[in-house]
């Protein structure tokens, strides 16, 4: 118990930005972004506790952890979706926070929410690949799905995002 | 689409917001909340997890209940806003009315188990250490349950004010000190006046003469019977000697 909540304690510090990352992306807002993100720890946490001392050291946690993320999300966000957020010609935001001196605060949450607007199987993929540059294969594992399948997903979703709607989509 | 992917691999350097690890660790019961309640005996700063309420403590400050906490308990501290529920629990419970969880992960055995039987002390009653001793099954190690109860991380909640010593004198409290344990067993409506007389005549047990029962002088049961019904005793063999069965309630002396 006691080696599991420090395994548990390191996992979460490594980890978390990336995880919170993940959870930004796929929902399109800070505040479910840390919801799924902490939802993620807590059934990891639940998980770790039963799995035997020598499975927790082979665990692969980065892709392990993003496989649980994506479950989160597909589970809480059944049915509803994503606000997508108009922010054309928004004023230029003062003040950049620390945390992101490359791109201002709203561009990037505008973006997250263009990405969290793509059709669930695109943009898991996008977001696995692109985001959180997975290899093609760590995110066919993340995902469940044949690589091939995922790359035409990451390609169609890019093809959205750029606005290049028309062609070969998944119609 | 060059652009595209770039823009997208900066919205994975997005980092989680300060605070985020602890908010987790304590959703796991890794660390512990705490925030400052109003209660009848003034602030009082209260840490919990998921297992139960950790620590109580009136502090005079939030830098010194977490230098405190951390020294005796030793798990991170996460500071939240105080939820209502958990308020009105602490209510409650210091007015004797229900019984929270309590995490007591960290202490001894023995100290859990002395802290567990305190507990069981009600509000408006005391008993001596011997008595913890005795019912955990540790007869001979009075100090000993003094010493946990002295460490009690949740004093008020787990009322370690209700133990005092044998011979009248209040005893020492960590919750404050003696003057503290004084005004807390008054604000319960304990007659200290009255024990502590008892005590310095030697008294340590009373007994009814109709129930031919006896119990400590400040058990529920004795204190309904009439004045001129009740008989004081000062020791075991000379209530026995006198036909008298020790209470079930407050179990003054084994069962036999």
């Amino acid at each position: 118990m006691e080696g599991t909540d420090r395994f548990f304690e390191r996992m979460v510090i490594d980890h978390q930005n990336r995880i919170f990352a993940l959870g930004f992306a796929l929902t399109g807002n800070r505040h479910d972004a840390e919801e799924v993100a902490q939802d993620t720890f807590l059934r990891a946490y639940r998980a770790l506790c039963t799995y035997p001392p020598d499975r927790v050291r082979e665990l692969k946690q980065k892709a392990w952890l993003h496989q649980i993320a994506v479950n989160v999300v597909r589970n809480r966000v059944r049915g509803v979706h994503p606000k997508v957020v108009e922010l054309n010609g928004s004023e230029p935001a003062r003040g950049s926070g620390p945390e992101e001196d490359v791109m201002r605060k709203l561009e990037i949450d505008e973006l997250a929410a263009r990405v969290a607007g793509l059709p669930p199987r695109y943009r898991e993929a996008v977001v696995l690949r692109h985001v959180q540059e997975l290899s093609y294969a760590e995110v066919a594992d993340a995902l469940e799905q044949p690589v091939g399948t995922v790359k035409a997903n990451v390609h169609r979703g890019l093809k959205l995002l750029r606005g290049e709607n028309d062609g070969d989509g998944d119609a | 689409m060059a652009t595209v992917m770039l823009d997208l691999k900066r919205l994975g350097d997005v980092r989680a917001p300060a605070g985020f690890a602890d908010r987790v660790l304590a959703q796991v019961g890794m660390a512990d909340s705490y925030a400052v309640f109003e209660t009848v005996l003034g602030p009082v700063y209260v840490a919990w997890n998921r297992l139960g309420v950790s620590a109580a403590m009136r502090s005079k400050s939030r830098a010194e209940f977490e230098e405190w906490f951390r020294k005796e308990v030793g798990r991170q501290l996460v500071r939240v806003d105080p939820p209502v529920d958990l308020a009105a629990k602490i209510e409650d419970q210091l007015e004797g009315k229900r019984r929270m969880q309590f995490d007591l992960r960290g202490l001894t055995p023995f100290s859990q188990a002395v802290l567990r039987k305190t507990l069981e002390i009600p509000r408006g009653q005391v008993r001596p250490y011997g008595w913890i001793a005795r019912e955990i099954g540790h007869p001979a190690a009075v100090r000993a349950v003094g010493t946990a109860l002295a460490n009690n991380p949740i004093p008020y909640f787990i009322p370690c004010h209700r133990v005092v010593r044998t011979d009248g004198a209040i005893g020492n409290y960590g919750g404050g000190g003696p003057e503290a344990k004084r005004n807390i067993l008054m604000l319960e409506g304990v007659q200290l006046k009255r024990l502590q007389d008892l005590a310095h005549a030697g008294f340590r047990y009373e007994g009814v003469r109709t129930t031919k029962v006896f119990c400590f002088p400040t058990c529920y049961h004795g204190r309904t019977a009439k004045e001129q019904n009740i008989v004081l005793f000062h020791d075991e063999a000379e209530a026995r000697a006198a036909g008298f069965r020790p209470c079930k309630h407050c179990r003054p002396a084994a069962v036999a």
